[in-house]
C-alpha cells in the first residue's frame, strides 16, 4: 500500500507544525542570510531537531537514533522544503548518517549527531556536475594510514562540518565504482583547505583542496576499495530526500502562487479568474502531485530494500526537479513584478530550487541514469 | 498481514491452475480483447474459458459485492489479485464499459431491483454496454444536451441523436443522458437505460483519421423506454452522469500506463539520435512517476481519501502522457512507422494507434475541461 501508516502521519503532522512555527523563512532563512551567518543555518534550530529526535531519524535505535526509514525522512523533508528551512538535516542526518551506518566511524560520530552537536558533510563532486563514479581524488597508502590529495566542490555545510566524508580513489580509475574508498576527515585536518562558498540561495557549500592530508587507517568508512557501498547508500538517501524536499518546495511555491491568484486584481477582477492562469495552475498541481507520488514510492522501495529502488530514486529526483522548476518559474511569472523583488518570498523558492536540483545530481543526470539502467 | 499473504498464495495457485496459457500471451490486436455481449465471437476456447472461470468467482469485478455476483474482495485483496495477474501476464478476462462505467453508478444510484437485474450480466460479460452522452451540439458543454424523453404515462418516448457512442454498433444496451425538463440546464437531465434492439434505435459508425471506427452516431426515433429504467431520480441524472464520468476518467487515465509495458526506451529499438534519447528518457521518468501516482491514487480512492476531482487530474495527466508516448514511438520509427497498409507494420498499426491517441485528451472530457475542474474544485480559483 502506498498510504502512510498512522505513525507516519503523526510524524508528518509533528514536522509540519514544528517547521511552520520554528522553521519559517523570516525566522531562519532570511534571518541567517541577512545577519551574514557563516553557517547559513541556526544551531539553535538544529538543537530543536535533536530535542524532537529528528537528528537521529536514520540512525539505528541501538545507536541512540529513531531507526526510521526513507519514508519518514521524506515526510520531514517535505516540510523543510515548504518552509525553505536551512539546516543540516538532509546532509547530516539523512545522507551522511546512512553512509556511516554499521561502521566504526558511525559509532564515533552518531552520539554527537543525535545530540545536535555535530554537523557532518559529504564530499563527492569534483567538477561542476555530479558524477560520483568520476572521483579522481587520490588516497595513497602511507605508513599506518593514507594521504589524500585532490579537490572537491559543492560540499554542503563543509565549512561548518566537524567531519567530512571524502570519497577518494584507492584503486581503479576515474569512471569506475570499484576502487573508491570513503574517508572520515576532520574539518581541521592538516593540509585541507576549506573555502566557504555562499550559493545563490544563501546556503553554504565548501570547496576543498586536499594537499597530502594524512589520515589514519581507521578513518576509512567501511572497506578500502569498497567505498561505493556506503557512498551509494548516502546518495540514495540524499536523492530520495532531496526529491521530497523539492516536492515540499514546489508545493510551498504553488500554494503561495494560488493564494496570489485569489488576491491580486487587474482589469477589475481577480487574476485567478483568467482561464489562461487557471489552466497553468491546474497543470502545475498535477505535476507536483505526480512528483510527490514518485518521491513516496522511491522512499517506500528503499525502505523495503526492493530491487527497483535505485531506478525509482532516479525517477523521483528527476521528476521532483522538473516539477519544482516549473513551480518556481510559474510562481515568479504569475506574481509579476513583485515576484522579482527580494522583499517577496517567491524568489527565494526559485533560488533554493536551483540548488536542490543540482544537489546529488540534477534532473537531466537522473533521466540519463534511468536510460542507462534501462539499457538504452 | 498473514491473511493477505495466504490470500496471495491461494490466488497465485488458483491463477496458475485456471489461467489458460494462451491467455498469458500479450494481446496482439484489438480482436484479442474480450468485450463479451450477445454478439461477441470468442476468438478461442481459451478466451471463453478464461472469462467463464473468472466470472464464476466474480473476479471480472473483484471489488463488487457478492450479492450482485462480484468478488467481494477488499481493496488490498483486489490489489493483490491485480498484481498476481500482472505477474503471469494474464489478460484482462473482460473489457467492459459495464464494469468500468455503468456498474459503479448503478451500485451508488440504482434501486435494488436494478442492481439485481443489470449487474450480474455485466459480471458474466453477457451484456455489452455503450455510452450515450455527447451530442452534435453538446460536446464539452455536455449539460447542453437536447435528446429528449417525453413522459407518456407508462413509459418515456425518446427522440434525438447521440455521437461518439463508443462501439454502439456492437453494444447490447446503452446508458443514455436525456432531457426530461427544459426548466434548468443541469436540473432537467435524466439517466436512462435501454436495449439497443429497441424499435427506433439505429447506429452509424464514424470513420476516424486512424482509419478505424470505434465510435458511432446513434439515432433515437420514438424509442419507448419503460419507466423502471431510469437510474436515480428523474431530472437528477446529472449527478449520476458526473459520478460515472469520474469512473470513466479513471479508466481512461490508465492509458498513461501504456498497458503496463516496460520503459519506452527499451521497446522502440536502437536510438541513435542523442536528442531523441534525451526525450525518451525524460518521457520514461514521467511515465514511471505517473505509474507511482496511479497506484497511490487507487489506494487513496479505495481508502476514501481521494479528492472527488482527482480523476480529472489523472485523466489529464494520463492522456497527455499517452499522446507523448505515441509521438515518440513515431519519432523513433522514422519512415518505417509511416506505412499505412503494409504487412510489415501490421497494416499501419503504429501510425493508426498514434492517431487514435489524439482522441484520448478529447473523449471523456477534454484536457481543458479537466484543467477547469481542477482549478475550480481543487485549487478553488475564483470564477472557474
Amino acid at each position: 500500500m502506498t498510504l502512510l501508516t498512522d505513525d507516519q502521519r503523526q510524524l508528518h503532522d509533528m514536522a509540519k507544525s514544528f517547521l511552520a512555527e520554528e522553521g519559517t523563512i523570516k525566522q531562519q532563512l532570511r534571518h541567517w542570510r541577512d545577519t551574514g551567518c557563516k553557517d547559513g543555518f541556526g544551531h539553535g534550530l538544529w538543537k530543536q531537531f535533536a530535542e524532537l529526535g529528528l537528528t537521529g531519524i536514520a540512525i539505528p535505535e541501538d545507536k541512540g537514533g529513531l531507526g526510521l526509514g526513507a519514508t519518514e525522512a521524506a515526510l520531514v523533508l517535505e516540510e523543510v522544503g515548504r518552509n525553505l528551512t536551512p539546516s543540516p538535516f538532509l546532509t547530516t542526518a539523512v545522507a551522511t548518517a546512512r553512509a556511516l551506518e554499521g561502521t566504526a566511524q558511525g559509532d564515533r560520530w552518531f552520539p554527537g549527531i543525535v545530540a545536535g552537536e555535530i554537523v557532518a558533510a559529504l564530499a563527492v563532486d569534483e567538477g561542476k556536475h555530479h558524477r560520483p563514479e568520476a572521483v579522481a581524488t587520490q588516497a595513497t597508502r602511507s605508513g599506518n594510514g593514507f594521504t589524500l590529495s585532490g579537490s572537491k566542490q559543492f560540499v554542503v555545510h563543509g565549512a561548518s562540518a566537524d567531519v567530512i566524508l571524502v570519497a577518494a580513489r584507492t584503486g581503479g580509475s576515474a569512471g569506475e565504482r570499484d576502487g573508491l574508498t570513503l574517508f572520515a576527515v576532520e574539518r581541521d585536518a592538516k593540509g585541507m583547505e576549506v573555502e566557504n562558498v555562499t550559493l545563490a540561495d544563501a546556503s553554504k557549500a565548501a570547496r576543498l583542496t586536499l594537499d597530502k592530508v594524512e589520515v589514519d587507517a581507521d578513518a576509512v568508512v567501511g572497506e578500502v576499495d569498497g567505498g561505493w557501498a556506503p557512498l551509494s547508500r548516502a546518495l540514495a538517501a540524499g536523492r530520495a530526500g532531496s526529491a521530497a524536499e523539492l516536492v515540499g518546495l514546489a508545493s510551498g511555491a504553488a500554494d503561495m502562487t494560488t493564494d496570489y491568484l485569489k488576491a491580486r486584481r487587474q482589469f477589475g477582477k481577480l487574476i485567478g479568474e483568467f482561464q489562461v492562469l487557471q489552466h497553468r495552475a491546474a497543470h502545475l498541481f498535477s505535476e507536483i502531485e505526480i512528483a510527490r507520488a514518485a518521491a513516496y514510492k522511491a522512499a517506500e522501495l528503499l525502505d523495503r530494500g526492493d530491487e527497483r529502488a535505485e531506478l525509482m530514486t532516479h525517477v523521483a529526483k528527476a521528476k521532483a526537479g522538473r516539477s519544482a522548476a516549473l513551480a518556481v518559474q510559474e510562481g515568479v511569472q504569475m506574481h509579476g513584478g513583485i515576484g522579482m523583488t527580494d522583499e517577496h518570498d517567491i524568489g527565494l523558492y526559485m533560488k533554493r530550487q536551483a540548488v536542490l536540483d543540482r544537489l546529488f545530481g540534477d534532473w537531466r543526470y537522473h533521466a540519463g541514469e534511468v536510460a542507462r539502467i534501462a539499457g538504452y | 498481514m498473514a491473511e493477505l499473504d495466504q490470500f496471495r498464495s491461494e490466488t497465485r495457485a488458483w491463477l496458475d491452475a485456471n489461467c489458460p496459457a494462451e491467455m498469458r500471451q500479450p494481446v496482439k490486436s484489438e480482436d484479442d480483447v474480450c468485450w463479451g455481449g450477445r454478439n461477441f465471437q470468442f476468438q478461442s476456447d481459451a478466451q471463453k474459458r478464461w472469462l467463464q472461470v473468472m466470472a464464476e468467482r466474480g473476479w471480472t469485478t473483484p471489488d463488487w459485492p457478492r450479492e450482485v455476483g462480484g468478488g467481494g474482495l477488499s481493496p488490498a485483496e483486489a490489489k493483490i489479485l491485480k498484481e498476481e495477474m500482472r505477474a503471469i501476464g494474464a489478460r484482462n478476462p473482460l473489457n467492459s464499459f459495464g464494469i468500468s462505467m455503468l456498474g459503479p453508478a448503478l451500485l451508488k444510484y440504482g434501486t435494488d431491483e436494478q442492481k439485481q437485474r443489470f449487474l450480474p450480466p455485466i459480471v458474466r460479460g453477457e451484456i455489452r454496454w455503450c455510452q450515450g452522452y455527447s451530442e452534435p451540439g453538446a460536446g464539452s458543454d455536455l449539460a447542453g444536451l437536447q435528446a429528449k424523453a417525453e413522459d407518456m404515462g407508462d413509459h418515456y418516448l425518446v427522440n434525438g441523436q447521440k455521437v461518439w457512442t463508443s462501439y454502439a454498433d456492437q453494444a447490447d444496451w446503452i446508458f443514455c443522458l436525456v432531457r426530461t425538463s427544459t426548466e434548468t440546464k443541469h436540473g432537467g437531465i435524466s439517466f436512462l437505460l435501454f436495449d439497443m434492439e429497441s424499435e427506433g434505435v439505429s447506429t452509424k459508425p464514424i470513420l476516424l483519421i486512424s482509419g478505424y471506427s470505434p465510435f458511432c452516431e446513434t439515432f433515437m426515433d420514438d424509442v419507448k423506454v419503460p419507466k423502471d429504467q431510469v437510474v436515480g431520480e428523474v431530472n437528477k441524472g446529472w449527478d449520476v452522469a458526473k459520478y460515472l464520468l469520474g469512473h470513466e476518467r479513471e479508466m481512461i487515465s490508465g492509458m498513461g500506463l501504456g498497458g503496463g509495458s516496460s520503459l519506452l526506451g527499451k521497446i522502440v529499438g536502437e536510438i541513435e539520435d542523442p536528442a531523441l534519447r534525451a526525450e525518451v528518457a525524460a518521457f520514461d521518468v514521467d511515465a514511471l512517476a505517473f505509474a507511482a501516482m496511479s497506484e497511490r491514487f487507487i489506494d487513496q480512492l479505495k481508502a476514501g481519501e481521494a479528492h472527488p476531482a482527482m480523476p480529472s487530474m489523472m485523466k489529464y495527466a494520463g492522456t497527455e502522457l499517452n499522446k507523448r508516448r505515441h509521438e515518440l514511438v513515431m519519432a523513433a520509427g522514422g519512415s518505417d512507422t509511416l506505412e499505412w497498409e503494409s504487412e510489415r507494420t501490421r497494416k499501419g498499426k503504429p501510425a493508426r494507434e498514434w492517431l487514435r491517441t489524439k482522441a484520448n485528451s478529447i473523449e471523456g472530457g477534454t484536457s481543458e475541461i479537466q484543467l477547469g475542474i481542477i482549478a475550480k474544485h481543487i485549487l478553488r480559483l475564483p470564477g472557474a
